[in-house]
């Protein structure tokens, strides 16, 4: 199960933040200080496992990250989950956001954090993988935002987006 | 009012903030006027409202006001409302809160609900963070979802499923019928998410595994499809067909193959077929990889496929890929304890990795590289290991110089191999060894007799190089406090043998003493070093010196045993021999034991004087009889105690040495006589008051068996008063080789006869005996 998914940047500033286990607000923001922390002072040439830290379950829990030039994406999960699998998963879910956003960059992900959780929750459902096929996700999620596109058309809402 | 500013405004103006206090400030103006928006109840801005709350919310400010607007926007029915109100409800709520079971109704409408897009938020919602009340009440109709055609939402439903299953475990057995035909379906997103309902639902319940072991064929014919059937564009990620199906139909085969032989039969081929033919030039080709080894090693293969999944194991972990050796090692260190001789061929390769720099692969290394040691090649991986051990980070030196201990202690050819491999320890990595080590050490030094001078040679040498690191410095100041005679007459056989005298070892035991880097405990090491070779050396008058110096130290600890070892000087000289003599070999007890030893070894000679069992040294009767005046005079309180403890032992045997010794002419007598123990009492008479006798048990065993467990306690009539001291142990010995000896000490005022009930209690051959028997043969010198 993985238990929580973080985007961050190289300064520790959380892009997304998706937690599929209940933990307090704050507890939410330690443990981003805290995967920060440990992800940042690995080397460029080091595996991309790591132990979870303290607050996200100690030994049980595996953080599996890749760095992509700004942002790092880590996968906190536990070991019912295939590591190596899951770094196929982290590549194939910023492919994704690539072909959505257009060669996307740190500012897609800032402005548009309400799409990427979309485009999220098409991937992964409870902490579990719902879909990898990388198409049949950017259909999925190109119907539900024409289906929004269309009710601001006939409801004559007074914003355009948000 | 205004509009309320949109979400990308919002954020632009919130990166706009060059302080903390700044950004605080924005997101707190932006809070009110949201909250005002709430307040008036707006519809039209609600959305906008609540995604802003939700970024905030990301960034770490307190979102929970925004709650009930969630709900708001969920039972609205514009399908962007429902969006966000579901991703906030995802992202604010969960079970703690009441307010989440509001949600309950408008998932349930949703549920039902003609888009297709409109079920799977409900569904997408319900799956992440719905509670067991929620689960309970929807679970129908998730079930009816799970059995459409519809494959966008018959794939969320089955997650929905693992979800509703997890929460309330009892509903598990209403999602059976519906997964009759989820395998047959084709869409592959329907196929990986049933495969994962399947894995949840037979690692919950043996019944369902059992149930679902008759799908192990259809499972392997799915994943035959994938391998044969060549390049399709929509599944392909790096050249290989749907990877994460394969891996998660893998992980069920292992599940469903795990001590069944049938179903592990029937996947043999299978397995041998993706091990074979699966690209390892990618990520995608080694994750499959991995997983089927995993899986090989996990179901009753044939031994020909475990060879093969280790080979495919020590292939990987000569891939430069970091990810990939990592994921090898830990692979290995699970299957090294089954097959241990496969894993042994890529010993080689496992020692090269400790020279990895990456701090993840070197520790799995290191740990498998202990699991690996056995009494072959010990000497070689000994050598790597220490290699390692003084070139690693200090987190790691703690765990490997314990680990280099246990295996040295398991396997070591021979005394002086240990004995060098743990100098070496001490030496490169002292500061890091655990504070057991040093007990277990001392003990295992006391007992290779023949080591001694080598030993405390070598120490001696390493004391001189380098006194900063502790553990090293007690070891060393211990042994040559109590070899240190074999150290000044330079018998070394083992190695040449150094010319030191005795001023130069006292040299360096007093710098121990003066110097700034060493701990309050090694001070006290060294300082009942120096006392222990007093009985050794020659030059007691410089000892005399130093002991009484520290008499005025001001660490209380120091101090007192200055003061205890000056008397030893002035008024017991006459026992200083007897208390400083070498220690006996010490059993291995559990782990606590040699330190208790150590530290009542330390004790000993200082607490000799206010010990509780002074009558086991028996010494010409007067001077016995001032030990007891002392006592009797002290108001020490003896403590009444049933546990034998080692240096009583000692003083026993010295007891049994002189025991025949008839002290005070007051004849022995036998107590009790029967089933092969015998109890003697031998008498003395404290002089300076009359009316304490002191009455000595000796208890010997004639049988062929020891006699364990054994307690002596004796009862008087009420003019008597009783004490009873600590025996000397409580094992008797078979066919006589020894006995337990205690003292009871009987006061007598009214000088009447003494009379005495004795219980025995102690466990031959298994069984437990009690005796009990009055003793009325007292001969009267012994209280009148």
């Amino acid at each position: 199960m993985i238990k929580a998914i973080l985007i961050f940047n190289n300064h520790g500033k959380p892009r997304l933040s998706k937690f599929y286990e209940h933990y307090t607000e704050d507890t939410e923001q330690q443990i981003i200080r805290e995967t920060f922390h440990l992800v940042s002072k690995r080397d460029e040439n080091v595996c991309n496992f790591l132990e979870g830290g303290m607050l996200i379950g100690g030994s049980d829990n595996k953080l599996i990250y890749r760095h992509y030039a700004t942002l790092y994406f880590v996968f906190c999960v536990d070991s019912s989950e295939s590591e190596l699998g899951i770094l196929d998963l982290i590549q194939v879910f910023v492919e994704t956001l690539d072909k959505c956003f257009e060669n996307v960059c740190e500012l897609d992900l800032i402005f548009h954090v309400d799409k990427v959780h979309n485009i999220l929750a098409e991937m992964v459902m409870g902490g579990m993988v719902l879909e990898t096929n990388m198409n049949e996700i950017i259909t999925q999620v190109d119907a539900q935002n024409k289906m929004e596109k269309s009710e601001t058309f006939i409801f004559q809402s007074p914003r355009q987006d948000r | 009012m205004p509009a309320p500013i949109r979400l990308r405004e919002l954020i632009r103006t919130i990166r706009t903030a060059r302080t903390q206090a700044e950004e605080r400030e924005m997101i707190q103006k932006e809070c009110a006027a949201i909250r005002s928006s709430f307040r008036e109840e707006d519809n039209t801005y609600r959305c906008r409202n609540v995604a802003k709350l939700l970024y905030m919310h990301m960034l770490g400010y307190p979102a929970h006001f925004g709650q009930l607007e969630c709900l708001k926007l969920i039972a609205s029915q514009k399908f962007t409302d429902k969006r966000i109100g579901y991703l906030g409800a995802m992202l604010l709520l969960d079970e703690r809160q009441d307010v989440h079971l509001l949600m309950t109704n408008c998932i349930k409408n949703d549920l039902n609900h003609s888009t297709q897009y409109v079920q799977g938020l409900a569904l997408c919602t319900l799956g992440c963070m719905g509670s067991s009340e929620m689960c309970r009440d929807l679970a129908g109709e998730v079930e009816k979802l799970l059995k459409t055609s519809n494959s966008y939402l018959r794939k969320k439903a089955a997650l929905c499923a693992v979800h509703v299953i997890r929460k309330v475990p009892e509903l598990m057995e209403m999602f059976l019928p519906a997964t009759k035909n989820l395998l047959s379906e084709k869409n592959h997103g329907v196929l990986h998410t049933s495969v994962v309902l399947l894995t949840e639902m037979c690692e919950r319940s043996p019944d369902m595994l059992t149930h679902f072991r008759k799908l192990v064929p259809q499972l392997v014919r799915i994943l035959k499809n994938l391998i044969m059937s060549g390049y399709s564009p929509e599944h392909d990620v790096s050249g290989i067909s749907d990877p994460f199906l394969q891996v998660r139909i893998l992980r069920l085969l292992r599940i469903l193959g795990k001590s069944d032989d049938d179903s592990s039969e029937a996947m043999n081929d299978i397995l041998a077929q993706v091990a074979t033919n699966t690209e390892t030039s990618k990520n995608v080709g080694n994750a499959i990889l991995y997983e089927t080894v995993l899986t090989i090693m996990d179901i009753k293969s044939e031994s020909g496929l475990r060879v093969l999944a280790i080979n495919i194991l020590g292939r990987f972990l000569l891939n430069n890929d970091k990810n990939i050796r990592y994921v090898a090692l830990t692979s290995l260190l699970k299957t090294v304890q089954t097959d241990h001789n496969a894993v042994q061929r890529h010993r080689s390769t496992i020692v090269d990795c400790l020279k990895d720099l990456d701090v993840s692969i070197k520790r799995r290394a290191m740990e498998l590289s202990f699991a690996l040691v056995n009494g072959n090649n010990i000497r070689g991986m000994m050598k790597e290991l220490l290699y390692f051990l003084d070139s690693c980070d200090p987190d790691f030196k703690a765990d490997c110089a314990s680990g280099v201990f246990l295996a040295a202690e398991k396997y070591a050819p021979s005394k002086r191999w240990h004995i060098d491999t743990i100098m070496r320890v001490l030496t490169t990595a002292g500061s890091y060894v655990r504070d057991d080590s040093v007990p277990n050490l001392i003990q295992l030094i006391t007992n290779s007799v023949e080591m001694h001078a080598y030993t405390v040679q070598r120490l001696y040498k390493a004391l001189l190089d380098d006194i900063s690191q502790q553990p090293l410095v007690q070891v060393a100041s211990w042994c040559i406090g109590e070899y240190g005679d074999l150290l000044v007459s330079g018998q070394c056989e083992e190695e040449e043998p150094i010319q030191v005298t005795e001023d130069e070892v006292l040299d360096v035991l007093e710098g121990l003493l003066v110097s700034n880097l060493s701990a309050p405990v090694t001070r006290g090491y060294s300082l009942t070093a120096i006392m222990k070779l007093s009985t050794r050396f020659s030059s007691v008058n410089r000892i005399k010196k130093v002991v009484s110096i520290y008499g005025s130290s001001i660490d209380v600890e120091l101090q007192q045993r200055a003061v205890e070892y000056n008397a030893l000087f002035k008024k017991y000289d006459h026992m200083r021999p007897a208390l400083l003599e070498r220690m006996p070999i010490m059993e291995k007890t559990a782990t606590n034991g040699p330190t208790e030893i150590v530290q009542t070894n330390g004790e000993t000679e200082s607490s000799a004087l206010d010990s509780k069992h002074p009558p086991s040294i028996t010494q010409p009767t007067n001077q016995a009889n001032d030990l007891l005046d002392l006592l009797g005079g002290n108001d020490v309180p003896v403590i009444q105690t049933a546990l034998p403890t080692k240096p009583a032992s000692a003083g026993g045997e010295l007891l049994d040495l002189l025991g025949d010794l008839s002290l005070s002419g007051i004849p022995p007598m036998t107590a009790y006589n029967k089933n092969g123990l015998k109890i003697e009492f031998t008498f003395e008479r404290s002089n300076p008051n009359p009316n304490i006798s002191v009455i000595t048990i000796h208890a010997s065993n004639s049988t062929e068996a020891d006699m364990t467990d054994f307690v002596f306690q004796a009862a008087v009539p009420k003019t008597f008063q009783l004490q009873l001291l600590s025996p000397s142990s409580n094992i008797v010995p078979a066919l006589n080789q020894g006995s337990v000896t205690q003292v009871i000490r009987v006061l007598n005022p009214q000088k009447q006869q003494l009379r005495m009930r004795i219980k025995l209690t102690y466990t031959l051959k298994g069984a437990p005996v009690q005796d009990l028997a009055e003793v009325n043969n007292f001969p009267p010198q012994s209280w009148q």
